[in-house]
Formats: C-alpha cells, structure tokens, sequence
C-alpha cells in the first residue's frame, strides 16, 4: 500500500482543519447553507433524505487493516442518529414497507469507496480528524471536481496484468487532490484504471478510463478512453489516444479537463458530463484536447512530466509484503490436500472456485470475503464485520484488503496452505457465502430507504432477489450473472451494465422497476461493453423477483450445456426473455415503457 | 492577494485600461495589448470556468496585469483563485474578511503545480521521507 509521508498526513490534517473551519461557520451562520453545500459535498458530506451521509475515499480501494478498525469504530460511534431522526425515518419508510433501518454500519460502493447514512452533521468535524488519524479522508468524493480513483480489485497480484496501475494511481490521485483549475467543473468527473487483460474496473463506463500496456517496443504508456458514463444517457467511453507514454499522463488529462471545464454544458445537469461533450463535439473534441496537450508541452514546458524518480518513489510503496512464518507451499502435496478437502467438501470446493482467484505469485491467491448474504443489504458491513475483516486481513493477508467494484472485501495477499484456515474463519464470520459473481453477488445502491435522489427502494428487491435464491445448487447451476440495481436513473448501482439490469422510478409516488437485459461492463464473461435494453413496462415491486425468475428460467431452457446467461441472451436474442418477463406482468403500466 | 470590498470595485478606474471577459471567451484569441488589468466573472461561485481562464493568461499568455475575480467571489475560493492566477478578488458583499486570512495561511504546499508556483510538490522541495509516526500499515 501507500505510505504516507509527512507532507501527504499534514495535508489531510489540514484539510480535517479547514473543513472544521467551514462547519463553524455554517453552525454560525456566517456560512449559508448554500455556500456550505459544494464545500461539504467535496470532502463527503452530503445530506440525505433523514440525516448526514458520509462517503470516505479509499484510493483504488487499497485499506489497511488499521483503517479499517478506524471504520469500525466509526461504525459504531458515530453511524447512530438520534432519537427523533431515526422515529422520523422508520416511520416514514415503515409505510413503504421497510420493516427496520440498519444502523451503526458502513456501505461499501461500486467506486471502492465506503459509506455511513447517520453521522449527526454537527460531528462531522470530529470524523473527519478521526479519519485524518489514520491517513484518510472524504476529498473529492463527490461534488463537480475529479472524484475518487478506482481501479482493478486485483491491481498488483493479477496472473493477467500487463502493469501494476497502483503507482499511477496514487501519482493521479495527489495530482487531483485539491487541483486549484478543477474543483468546479462543470459535473462529476471519475477515472478508472486499469493495467491487466480483464477489465475489472468497467473502464468503458468512466468520465476517463485508462488502460496501462506496452507498446511493441516495450515501452510503458496508457490508452486514453474518455467520455463514457451512465445515468439519463448511457453512453460508452471513446479511445481519444491508443498510446501516451506514461510520463505524459498527467499533462494530457490537464488538456481533457481543461478543454471540459471550458466546453462542458452548465446549463443542463442532464447534459454536463463530458459524454455529451464528446458526442456532440466528436473528432473536434480531441483535436482541441491534442492541441491543448501541444500546448501544455511547449508553451508551459510540461511541468507535470513524471519523473522516474517520482514513480520509482510512489511504487517503492508498493512492493508485495514479505510472508510471515515459512515459506509457502503450492507444491503438489498442498494442491492434494486442498483438492481433498474440496472433494470432501461440496461447500468448501465452491468457495474455491468462486471466491478464490489466482495470483502472480504461485504461492498465493486472492480471496473475496462476500458481503452478500440474507439479512443485509449488499455491500453493508456493521462495526463488528469491518472488525473482523480487520483480524482477518492481518491474520491471512499482510494487513491489507481491497474494497472491490462488486461491493464485497477481497484479501489480496493469502497464502494458499492457509485457505482451508481462512475460508473456516471467514465462513464462522458469515463471509464465506460461495456466491462471488453468482446472481445474489449483485450490485445494488441504497436506495430510496436512504439516499434522497432515489425514485424507488433498492434494498427490499435485492432482500427478495437473494431470498428468493437461497439454494446454493440452483445458484451454481445458474452460473456467473451480473445483477445490477439502481433506485434511480443516477446509476450508482450500475444497471445499464447489468446482464440483468433494475432500474427504480417514481410513478405518482409508487415505486415501479424497469428491467433491462443484455448489459455488458465489459469484461470477457460479459463481452463489448453496451448498456441493456428495457424489456418492456415498468413492474410492480412484487412482481420483480417473479420476473428475474422467469427470465432465469427462459434461460435454462435455451441454454446448450455450459453456456452462461449472457451468451445465451447474445445468442437467443431478447425476445424469448422479454416473453417471460411480461407473462407474469400483473399490472400494466405501458405508459411507462 | 488583494482582496477589494464589494463596495470599493469600480469596473472602469481612474483611466486605467481594464477589460471584462464573459467566462465562456477563449482569453487567447484576444488582443491584450496595453490592458492593465482584467476583470473576469464568476456568475455562480461553483461556475468554475474563470479559473481556467486565469490559468490561461498568466500562465500561457504571460499576462503580467492585474487578474481580477468579480461575482459570487466568496473567501473559501481565495486560495485556488490565487493559485489560477487571480492576484485580486472584489468579494461579495456578506463575505467576512476576518475569515479570509486565515484560508491562506492553512497549507503549506499543494501537490500539483500551478499558474504561480509552476512546479508540481514532487519536483520541488521534495519530502520524500516516509511520515515518522504512527502510520497506518
């Protein structure tokens, strides 16, 4: 991981300083509430449809151990509202059917990020040093500036990677940390990276999506993807340069956003994001960002060059961790004895195929901790779990977990004489559901029992969903399905993306669900990336799970032996699915379609 | 930085040669010949294009006048202002200047470079040493 240096923790102190100055005066009211607003909104603090929500930055997703202690204290301090906002809420949401509303408890996000739905707004402030004791911070984790850096959940171990992003990553995040020309662009602006064959990141969806690779002569650079995003108008990122070299990087994204900070609508929400930029302006848009780029190199003499010292400084911080105890085995015997085990062990032998990934170092594996189970919503921790993922982390994988993309915890750095350990511990934790890129591993934003953008609830159709699912043969049967749901057109849950897609709207204040299928975030189970196509009317609430089910079941039906539901659907078309989907249709909303 | 009450801007002064610019022009296609200062306009303080025209003519334009930020000019964006190539603000009419200082004296470096300190952090006076004390893993 990163380590800080003094510089990096005095300026996130400093930032835990100003942000407490800002407060004052807002608590004063020197400071009005719609001055305040962009200036919380850029270290994280939005207010939400009951209380305060806080989103802290994880940079690419890397934790420590001792971070992620400090979450779960906060977890458990502070997530917790007080009496009368959290009657207000339960009672409000009670009469949509949400039974109870969790507290004391973190969300992991699609953007590796983490966040909490009830810190009181008047100790913010108190958080913000709290996080700032342990070299973390909510800076640019939303507002209209470059947010968090996300990147492949297996960056640095993955048997496929060409380059390691992490050290990019981090020389790209200190470059937009506090970027004075940037803080107010004209809507939110979100890079991916990604250094492997596999794109773990959905790069295609990203404001910027970068991919590391050589070029003939071996030679490190990036191709530069921009302008792809979802929301009202999914659209997939072009490539604008098939090859930088890497130490131009920064330079070049200072001509993309200047040329979007200049160019980009501010008179639409709805049309501010750099996609309809490039739409619209086409090749005209990337000869203005090569022309700026020009300019960047010989008129101001390309001062953000990197210099090899620099990244030879930033990677020195990413060396893998030295292994504790003696040297692991992979060897045939250890081989035997896990596959042994599995044979023995139905339960264990899937946990080794789904949650178990290969690593660079043959004597290791990444193992995904799965934060999708009955009784939570996906991607929640409670103070305890992030406890435990702590112990977990230190005792299997040098300290360090990863917050993935899919919302669950992987620990990047565990030895594989050790799996039968951890998968015992992490399964007494209730983290060992074999579930990983399986249907109930799905994605899903918190919705409308929560977030003040939403148009319906997300979490009681995943609650359905993952009910309805419980049977760990069915599920595995049904193989590898990307489930994604969103409560509103915002997109945080991904649902354009989805092989099967759920998107939340408001009709006359009833909550109705739009299925979509045949998404694609690009990855090679999921093929080019393309956004999904609506099947047909919005259904009713409890119709949903009834329509994922005979969607399932069209596909088991036309499936040829071990082909999966994406690569029927591209082969069957949509057609058999959407005759499915609309025969369970109780109601009609055709209005809606 | 200067920093000018509401009340005390006057847009044309004294004779000097001042030039306002909507903040959707591009400053490199006009012709700065003989002008003193600029005036450039934030309509909404989170309308963040003056600040890459600043960029743009102290930086690329090597403009050496004055750079003056007028509209919803509020104290908590003195400091990117000034570091974009603002070395004048007139703010709005409630800000507290007993606040403003205080907002520049608060970092003391940035990481990356700017219209005024052109150098990014990992350049110039490079701390390389990892922090000493009770660092996360």
């Amino acid at each position: 991981m990163y380590q800080y240096t003094d510089f990096d923790r005095q300026f996130v102190r400093n930032r835990a300083d100003q942000y407490r100055d800002q407060l004052e005066r807002n608590l004063a009211g020197t400071l009005t509430d719609d001055d305040f607003r962009p200036l919380r909104l850029q270290n994280g603090w939005y207010i939400q449809r009951y209380a305060p929500m806080l989103r802290v930055a994880v940079p690419y997703g890397e934790l420590a151990s001792s971070q992620l202690r400090v979450l779960a204290k906060i977890a458990r301090d502070y997530d917790q509202p007080n009496a009368q906002v959290y009657q207000t809420a339960q009672t409000t949401q009670a009469k949509l059917g949400t039974a109870k509303l969790p507290t004391g408890y973190g969300h992991f996000t699609t953007r590796q990020n983490i966040q909490y739905n009830w810190i009181p707004l008047d100790k913010s402030a108190d958080v913000m040093d709290l996080l700032a004791s342990v070299d973390m911070h909510g800076i640019q984790t939303s507002g209209n500036c470059i947010r968090n850096i996300t990147s492949d959940e297996r960056a640095g171990i993955a048997v496929d990677e060409l380059v390691d992003p992490r050290p990019f990553c981090e020389i790209l995040r200190q470059w937009s940390t506090l970027h004075p020309e940037f803080a107010f662009l004209p809507r939110k602006f979100k890079f991916a990276v990604s250094g492997a064959l596999e794109d773990r990141a959905a790069t295609h969806w990203h404001d910027v999506g970068l991919h590391l690779l050589r070029n003939a002569a071996g030679d490190i650079g990036f191709k530069v993807l921009v302008g792809g995003g979802m929301g009202r108008t999914p659209v997939i990122a072009s490539t604008i340069r098939d090859f930088l070299p890497w130490n131009q990087i920064l330079n070049y994204l200072e001509a993309v956003v200047r040329v979007y900070n200049r160019w980009g609508r501010r008179d639409n929400m709805y049309k501010a994001r750099i996609k309809i930029l490039v739409k619209a302006e086409g090749q005209r848009f990337t000869d203005e960002v090569e022309a700026e780029y020009r300019q960047i190199i010989e008129l101001d003499g390309a001062p953000h060059t990197i210099t090899q010292d620099e990244l030879d400084r930033v990677s020195a911080s990413f060396v893998p961790p030295a292994l504790q105890g003696d040297k692991p085995d992979s060897t045939q015997k250890v081989v035997q004895i896990l596959r042994a085990t599995a044979e023995n062990d139905v339960e264990f032998s899937r946990w080794l195929k789904q949650n178990v990934a290969p690593h660079k170092n043959p004597d290791l594996r990444a193992v995904t901790l799965s934060f999708k189970r009955l009784g939570h919503a996906p991607g929640d921790a409670t103070a305890d779990q992030l406890d435990t993922a702590a112990d977990l982390a230190d005792q299997f994988s040098a300290g360090e977990v990863r917050v993935t993309h899919d919302q669950n915890l992987l620990l990047p750095w565990v030895r594989c004489d050790q799996l039968a350990e951890l998968w015992h511990a992490a399964r007494k934790a209730g983290l060992a559901r074999s579930n990983i890129r399986l249907l109930t591993d799905m994605i899903s934003c918190p919705g409308g029992d929560f977030c003040a953008l939403a148009n319906a609830r997300s979490i009681p159709i995943a609650e359905a969903i993952t009910e309805r699912y419980q049977d760990m043969d069915e599920l595995h049967d049904l193989g590898e399905i990307d489930l994604h749901i969103s409560g509103c057109m915002n997109s945080c849950g991904h649902h354009h993306s989805g092989h099967i897609g759920i998107l939340g709207i408001d009709k006359d204040g009833q909550e109705w669900y739009q299925v979509s299928l045949g998404g694609s975030d690009g990855s090679t189970l999921s093929g080019t990336p393309v956004p999904g196509k609506v099947v047909g009317p919005s259904f009713g609430a409890a119709e949903v799970p009834d329509v994922i089910e005979a969607v399932l079941d069209t596909y088991r039906r036309e499936r040829r032996h071990a082909e999966t539901f994406i690569a029927t659907f591209r082969r069957v078309g949509m057609d058999p699915f959407k005759v499915a989907a609309n025969s369970v249709r109780q109601t009609a909303m055709a209005e809606l379609a | 930085m200067k920093l000018i009450a509401a009340n005390a801007h006057a847009t044309g002064a004294r004779g000097l040669n001042v030039i306002n610019i909507a903040n959707d022009a591009d400053p490199r296609t006009l012709n700065l010949d003989g002008v003193e200062r600029i005036d450039l306009n934030f309509p909404k303080f989170a309308d963040g294009r003056a600040f890459s025209q600043a960029f743009l003519l102290r930086r690329r334009l090597g403009f050496k006048g004055e750079i003056r930020a007028t509209g919803d000019v509020l104290i908590d964006q003195l400091v990117q202002m000034q570091r974009s190539g603002f070395d004048a603000a007139v703010l709005r009419e409630d800000q507290n200047l007993d606040f403003a200082q205080r907002q520049f004296d608060r970092y003391q470096a940035f990481y990356q470079g700017d219209a005024v300190t052109v150098k990014p952090h990992f350049i110039a006076d490079r701390v390389s040493t990892p922090a000493t004390e009770g660092a996360a893993a």
